[in-house]
């Protein structure tokens, strides 16, 4: 077996995010983007600066602040067949248009009995840790990973962005895809060119014998932290990115705790009713018999983000956090 | 329109026999509004309906017999047996689809315009909606939108003067609804909905204006259930006098009947053809395919 070796280059999360919308906007007229702010200003959080420049503003549309109408009219241009994305500026304020989601975007396809797709991509992003407070730092994707008929995507690095957005774009159901405000500005590399990966497959980022982290987001990055540092008190850690959390790859995930034995889930969102209590169900479920220990989860606490520094460090979680639960894990016998 | 009338009559039999599974909304009283806008419609044209969406559905094109079976909950039916009344389907004839959810469908109209008017092509999507709809934010938001894009987009109020069984004037602020277009810059038409033929005359020149570029329109055609809100509805919010009186004055179907100054053997013709393709719809439906009920899981997800 010959290695190919892929010529790569290093790129921000946001660039990447850019660069899957662009290619996918190239590769087919029918992929346009909507949202507040994203075509002179370049979004928000920038993420699509130039793409006014190079595709004009029929397919780089400025909207008005009408969180119900950008879905609305995302979901109607999808059903006649286009593949819009659009952009909620903060994920805070999907909340606005939680009606156009759940009761059309995902349903459309099921109530004709399977006459309509609705291929529409929902870019939106957020996080703590910047102080924003209450309304612009939370974390939802539970909310809608509760609903069939979406899909939900949540990376964690440049190229899983790039990827995964591409084929987000080019699925044929309605995807919610959340970028995290505080992964913009991160670098990795990435293939010179764009390579779509699928949905529902997990990322197994760091290999390890001990005790396995499922992580998303932000604290993927603090569970590759935690694996470094916990190496050298020799503990090795295994890092699982779901990346797409629905559907969710069960078996990677199911593969990694079978081997391990041990389990701590870990994401920004509030612990109580989270993502993570459906990977403890799962793994509880499905590998029993196979743990040695509860699962751990890490996550907020459960109070919406305040305002001040100190008491929004108190309640997202960190690195000292995710490693406390790979100890409490490791401690039982 | 006689045969929404007819159909939907036999509907409200079939669900108090007790044939019917769910809820049912019937429009009777408002088919003028249903056939006056969806005969100015092209085939390639689109409609997004409401929760009280039989009407809606035959007058884009939908067969008695697939809209019957639905209602059966039968494989045969226009949504396959997993919509149901209030969420029926017929996009092959260019309904999208009717909406349980006031004013859901708004959005999805506008959206369906932005997409003929990218692709340059010449056609116009039209939502029906009712009056209670303008007082829902999706109203406002779509119809803002769609004025800024110029989509060509016409939005059909059937305003009956309740929303669900609250009237008028405990419910919005103003009387002439045609305001509400106003305020977004937008064209307005304003119509008699009993009346089918200036509806019709109506719904084309909305329909023309949108569809040469010039922008969307609120078409408001002021009508009357001459029903309550749904089959069983006791309608103790209404005057006693006011549905008896109203019948007399404000059928569409009489109203037609009259202007069209047929023979009453020609109408008797028409009367006979209309309520034997309704009873072969139920027939058809009651000969219909139940889904399995493993089906279910079907059409979640596009592959």
């Amino acid at each position: 077996m010959t290695e190919v070796a892929i010529s790569t280059r290093e790129i921000t999360y946001r660039e990447a995010v850019r660069e899957g919308l662009a290619e996918a906007m190239r590769a087919d007229p029918d992929v346009f983007i909507m949202g507040e702010d994203i075509a002179e200003m370049g979004g928000s959080m920038g993420v699509t600066q130039g793409l006014l420049a190079e595709f004009g503003s029929e397919r780089v549309r400025n909207t008005p602040i009408s969180e119900m109408a950008i879905v609305g009219t995302g979901v109607g241009a999808a059903m006649q067949g286009m593949r819009p994305v659009v952009e909620i500026m903060y994920q805070d304020f999907m909340t606005l248009a939680m009606e156009q989601i759940v009761l059309q975007a995902a349903k459309h396809r099921y109530m004709s009995g399977g006459q309509h797709s609705v291929p529409l991509t929902l870019r939106t992003q957020g996080g703590a840790g910047w102080s924003p407070g209450a309304q612009h730092a939370e974390q939802l994707e539970a909310w809608v990973c509760h609903v069939p008929g979406l899909k939900v995507v949540y990376p964690a690095t440049p190229e899983d962005a790039r990827g995964l957005l591409w084929s987000s774009i080019y699925d044929n159901n309605c995807v919610i895809f959340f970028e995290h405000r505080n992964l913009y500005p991160i670098k990795a590399p990435v293939a010179e060119q764009l390579m779509p990966i699928e949905l529902g497959r997990a990322r197994v980022h760091r290999v390890g014998a001990d005790v396995t982290v499922v992580a998303t987001g932000r604290l993927v990055h603090a569970a590759l932290t935690v694996a470094e540092q916990a190496a050298g008190e020799g503990v090795s850690v295994e890092v699982v990115d779901p990346r797409t959390l629905l559907p969710l790859d069960e078996g990677t995930i199911l593969a990694s705790v079978m081997k391990t034995n041990r389990c701590v889930v870990a994401h920004e969102a509030v612990v109580q009713m989270g993502f993570g209590a459906e990977l403890a169900a799962l793994i509880q479920e499905k590998a029993f018999d196979y743990l040695d220990a509860p699962i751990e989860r890490v996550g907020s606490k459960f109070a919406p983000v305040p305002f001040a520094p100190v008491m929004e460090e108190y309640v997202i979680p960190h690195e000292a956090d995710v490693m406390a639960a790979v100890k409490r894990t490791l401690a039982r016998s | 329109m006689l045969l929404i009338r007819r159909f939907e009559e036999k509907v409200e039999e079939r669900f108090r026999a007790g044939d019917l599974a769910g809820f049912l909304h019937v429009a009777i009283g408002q088919e003028a509004v249903a056939v006056g806008v969806c005969q100015a419609l092209e085939p390639d044209d689109v409609i997004a309906s409401t929760h009280r969406a039989h009407g809606h559905a035959l007058a884009k094109g939908t067969t008695p017999n697939a809209l019957m079976a639905e209602l059966y909950g039968k494989v045969e039916g226009c949504s396959g047996g997993y919509g149901g009344s209030m969420h029926l389907y017929d996009v092959e004839k260019g309904n999208l689809g009717a909406n349980a959810v006031v004013g859901g469908g708004l959005p999805s109209v506008v959206g369906s315009a932005l997409a003929f008017q990218l692709r340059r092509q010449p056609r116009v999507a039209a939502a029906f909606f009712g009056d209670g709809a303008t007082n829902i934010g999706t109203f406002h938001e779509s119809l803002n939108l769609a004025q800024l894009w110029r989509v060509p987009a016409v939005f059909v109020c059937e305003n009956n003067g309740y929303a669900e069984s609250t009237p008028s004037h405990q419910q919005l602020p103003i009387k002439d609804l045609a305001k509400r277009a106003v305020a977004y810059g937008m064209r307005s038409i304003v119509v008699d909905g009993q009346d089918v033929e200036a509806t019709h005359r109506a719904a084309l020149e909305a329909v023309r204006h949108a569809r040469e570029g010039q922008g969307p329109v609120f078409l408001l055609a002021n009508t009357y259930r001459l029903t309550g809100h749904y089959v069983g509805d006791p309608q103790v919010y209404r005057p006693k006098d006011e549905l008896p009186q109203l019948r007399v004055t404000e059928d569409p179907i009489e109203k037609l009947k009259v202007s069209l100054g047929l023979a009453n053997s020609e109408w008797q013709a028409l009367e006979a053809k209309v309520v034997q393709a309704v009873d072969a719809s139920v027939e058809f439906a009651e000969a219909g395919t139940d889904p399995r009920p493993e089906d279910a899981l079907k059409h979640v997800y596009a592959d």
